[in-house]
C-alpha cells in the first residue's frame, strides 16, 4: 500500500429523476449527495450503510456506470468525469453482488472471462487467449476444465470466483466490490474474503469494498466510510472507526451488530434508533440523521453539519460530537 | 441421543425422513432428523441453504413443500401426531397452537387486505370472538409488537409500511392466538442491520411475556448467539451437532461447527487474523457423499468417514454430536471390520 492517491472523488452527486406528484413537476431522488473521498494505491476502502443509503450508487458512479449529476472523479491524476471510459475500463473493474444474475447463462465460463480479453485485444491469437483464461481461472481457484462449462453448473461461491476472474482479466488496478459475499453461504464467504486479500497482496489491487456487514468490512478494509441517506457521515481508519467512532449513527450501527459470541451478545447495550430511514425523495433539512438521532437539537434541523476532521485521518459530520459519549 | 430427555417435550421429531422427488432424481432433504423442543424454550437451527433447516420446521405445521414427501419418522407436537393428521385437523392447529414468521415480510403479507383484516383472520377462525372483539384484540397485538398509532395502522395496507414494521405485523399475526410454539424462519435476514437487533429483542421480550417456545431458523451465528437456549447445527439434511448455546460456541465438537465459528470475522479482534474458511463446495444434494456428508470438506477426514455415517456421541447431558473422532470405541471396531474386509478383498 502506498500513499499515492489512485481514485479521488470530489463532491459527487447522483440524482435520479422520478415522476413527481404534480404534472410537469420533476422530482429527484438524491441517491448520492455531495460525497468526497479518496482511495490510495493498493488500499481497501470499505463502505457501509443501510439499504438505500447510496453506497452501491457511489461505487457505480465512480465507474461511470451512472453518469454523475455533479462532481469530479479523478483516476490516477486524470479527470475522468467526462472522458471516453474505454481505456479506463482496463484499469477499473467491478464484481457484482449476485453471482446468479451477473453471469450470462448462455456463455461458457471461458467466454465470460475471455470477453474482456477480446474487447481490449489483450491476446494475439487463440492459443494465447486460451492460456490467459486458464491462468485467470487458476488464479481464483478454478481449473481449466471449468472453462467449457456454463454458469448453471456451478455453485454460488464458484460463480462469484468466475465473476472475480472476469474482473481480473484486464489486469486492473482498482476493483469495486459491490456486496460480493452477501449472496454466499457462510462457509463460502470466508473463502472469497481470503481470496480478495490474497489477490490484493499478489497484484497490488485497490478495492472499494461495499457491504452492509460491518464485521467483514472491518476485517478487510484499511479505512471505512459510513453512509446515511446519500451522505458520508463518518470516515476513519478501520480500527479507529470500530473502537472510537464519534457519529451517533456509526455508534448505533456498531451496537446493533449481532456478534457471534454468546457472552458478548448478552452484555451488549444496544442503542436503538427510533423510526425508519426517511425517504430520499424528501430528506430532512439540516442533518439528515436528525429524525432518528438521540442527540438532535434545533441546530441540526437548521444547519447541515460540516464533514470535518475530528482527529488526524478521522472525519465526521455532526454538530454534537463533543456530546456523544 | 439421551432417551430420557425425549419424554414430555412440546416438540418431538424422531428419525424424520423427507425426500423431494425431482425430475433429476431423489433429493433426501431430511435424512434421519431427530430433535426436541421443551415448553418455553428457544431452539436455534443453524445451517446453510439446503441443509434442511426450514423443511424440518415446516413439517411441524404439516407443510411439506412439493414435490416433497415424508418417507418415515414421527413428528409429535403438543400431544398431536402431526405426521398422521389430515389437512382439516391440521388447519385447527396452524396459526392457533403453532404459527410461523417467514423470512420476507415483503411477500408474506397479502397486499390486497388491510393489516387489521390479516391479523383478525386467525382470531375469527380459531376463537369465539366476534368481529368487534377481534378488532380490539388486533389493536392490542399491534401495541404489543411496538407499533404506534394502532388504530390508524389497522386500516393501512402492507405497502404503506416499512420492512421492519411489516415484520412486526407478521409477529402480531403469529401471536394472535397465543401459540405454544412460534417458528421464526430467518426472521431478520431481509431486514436492515439496525432493524435486525430490534426485531430479535422484540421476539425475546414477547417470549418472556407470553411463555411460548420458539424455533429460530437462521444461517447467521450472530442471530442465535444472544437469543437461543439450545442450538442444533444441520448439514446436508442431518443434525450433526446439538447442545446448549454455550456448548456450541465455546466447546464445539463437530469439525463443521468449528469451521463455521472460525470463518466469521469478529469485529472486536484487535489484530488482523486471517479467516479460516471451510474448504470445498456445498454438498450436491442430488449426489450426496456416502458416509458422513461433511467428510469431503473435513480437515480431519478419515477412511471410515467416507464409507459410514457416525452415530451420535453424548458429550454431556445436553450436548451430542455425530463425528467418528468422538467415538473412539466404535471407531476401533469399525476400523477392524474395514481392515478385515480389505484384507479379504486383497486375497
Amino acid at each position: 500500500m502506498s500513499n499515492k492517491k489512485l481514485v479521488e472523488v470530489y463532491n459527487l452527486k447522483q440524482y435520479f429523476p422520478v415522476s413527481g406528484g404534480k404534472l410537469f413537476q420533476k422530482k429527484f431522488v438524491k441517491a448520492v449527495d455531495d460525497v468526497s473521498f479518496y482511495i490510495n494505491k493498493g488500499e481497501t476502502l470499505g463502505l457501509v450503510g443501510e439499504s438505500g443509503c447510496g453506497k452501491t450508487t457511489t461505487g457505480r458512479s465512480i465507474l461511470r456506470l451512472h453518469e454523475p449529476t455533479a462532481g469530479r472523479i479523478i483516476y490516477d491524476g486524470t479527470d475522468i468525469t467526462r472522458v471516453n471510459m474505454l481505456p479506463y475500463r482496463r484499469k477499473m473493474q467491478i464484481v457484482f453482488q449476485d453471482p446468479y444474475a451477473s453471469l450470462d447463462p448462455r456463455m461458457t465460463v471461458g467466454d465470460i472471462v475471455g470477453e474482456a480479453i477480446d474487447i481490449h485485444k489483450l491476446a494475439a491469437n487463440k492459443n494465447e487467449r486460451r492460456e490467459r483464461i486458464i491462468e485467470l481461472l487458476s488464479l481464483v481457484g478454478l481449473n481449466s476444465e471449468h472453462a467449457n462449462r456454463y454458469p448453471h453448473e456451478f455453485s454460488g461461491g464458484q460463480r462469484q470466483r468466475v465473476g472475480i476472474a472476469r474482473a481480473l482479466a484486464v489486469n486492473p488496478e482498482f476493483i469495486v466490490c459491490d456486496e460480493p459475499i452477501s449472496a454466499l453461504d457462510v462457509s463460502i464467504q470466508a473463502q472469497v474474503v481470503n481470496m480478495f486479500e490474497e489477490l490484493q497482496e499478489k497484484m497490488g489491487l485497490a478495492y472499494l469494498f461495499i457491504s452492509h456487514n460491518l464485521s467483514v468490512v472491518k476485517h478487510i478494509s484499511n479505512r471505512i466510510g459510513v453512509m446515511y441517506l446519500g451522505k458520508m457521515v463518518e470516515m476513519a481508519e478501520s480500527e479507529e472507526l470500530t473502537f472510537h467512532s464519534v457519529h451517533p449513527y456509526t455508534r448505533s450501527l456498531i451496537s446493533a451488530l449481532l456478534v457471534a459470541d454468546p457472552v458478548v451478545a448478552r452484555n451488549t447495550n444496544r442503542i436503538f434508533l427510533e423510526g425508519d430511514v426517511p425517504s430520499p425523495l424528501n430528506p430532512p433539512s439540516g442533518c439528515r440523521f436528525r429524525t432518528r438521532c438521540p442527540y438532535a437539537t434545533e441546530v441540526c434541523a437548521a444547519e447541515e453539519p460540516e464533514f470535518k476532521e475530528v482527529s488526524p485521518g478521522h472525519f465526521a459530520a455532526c454538530h454534537h460530537i463533543d456530546k456523544v459519549q | 441421543m439421551n432417551e430420557n430427555l425425549v419424554n414430555d417435550n412440546l416438540v418431538n421429531i424422531q428419525n424424520l425422513r423427507l425426500s423431494f422427488f425431482t425430475p433429476a432424481g431423489e433429493v433426501k432433504a431430511l435424512n434421519d432428523v431427530s430433535l426436541f423442543v421443551r415448553e418455553g424454550e428457544v431452539l436455534g437451527i443453524v445451517g446453510e441453504s439446503g441443509s434442511g433447516k426450514s423443511v424440518t420446521a415446516y413439517t411441524l405445521m404439516g407443510l411439506v413443500p412439493r414435490p416433497g414427501r415424508l418417507i418415515g419418522g414421527e413428528v409429535a407436537f403438543n400431544g398431536h401426531a402431526i405426521h398422521l393428521m389430515t389437512e382439516r385437523e391440521l388447519r385447527k392447529i396452524r396459526g392457533n397452537e403453532v404459527s410461523i414468521i417467514f423470512q420476507d415480510p415483503m411477500t408474506s403479507l397479502n397486499p390486497l387486505y388491510t393489516i387489521g383484516n390479516q391479523i383478525m383472520e386467525g382470531i375469527l377462525l380459531h376463537t369465539n370472538k366476534n368481529g368487534k372483539e377481534a378488532k380490539e384484540r388486533a389493536r392490542e397485538l399491534l401495541q404489543l409488537v411496538g407499533i404506534n398509532e394502532p388504530e390508524k395502522r389497522l386500516k393501512q395496507y402492507p405497502h404503506e409500511l416499512s420492512g421492519g414494521m411489516r415484520q412486526r405485523v407478521m409477529i402480531a399475526i403469529a401471536l394472535a392466538c397465543e401459540p405454544k410454539l412460534l417458528i421464526a424462519d430467518e426472521p431478520t435476514t431481509a431486514l436492515d442491520v439496525t432493524i435486525q437487533a430490534q426485531i430479535l429483542e422484540l421476539m425475546m421480550d414477547l417470549k418472556k411475556k407470553l411463555g411460548m417456545a420458539i424455533i429460530l431458523i437462521t444461517h447467521d451465528l450472530g442471530v442465535v448467539a444472544g437469543t437461543c437456549d439450545r442450538i442444533a447445527v444441520m448439514y446436508a439434511g442431518k443434525v450433526i451437532e446439538c447442545g446448549t448455546t454455550d456448548e456450541i460456541f465455546y466447546s464445539p465438537s463437530h469439525e463443521y461447527t468449528k469451521g463455521l465459528l472460525q470463518s466469521v470475522p469478529n469485529i472486536y479482534e484487535r489484530e488482523h487474523k486471517k479467516l479460516v474458511p471451510i474448504e470445498g463446495q456445498p454438498v450436491d444434494m442430488l449426489n450426496p457423499p456416502v458416509g458422513c456428508p461433511f467428510a469431503p470438506r473435513c480437515r480431519s477426514c478419515m477412511k471410515i468417514c467416507l464409507s459410514k455415517m457416525p452415530a451420535y456421541t453424548n458429550i454431556s447431558d445436553t450436548h451430542y454430536s455425530a463425528c467418528w473422532l468422538l467415538d473412539k470405541a466404535k471407531f476401533e471396531k469399525e476400523k477392524a471390520m474395514l481392515d478385515a474386509k480389505g484384507e479379504a478383498g486383497n486375497e
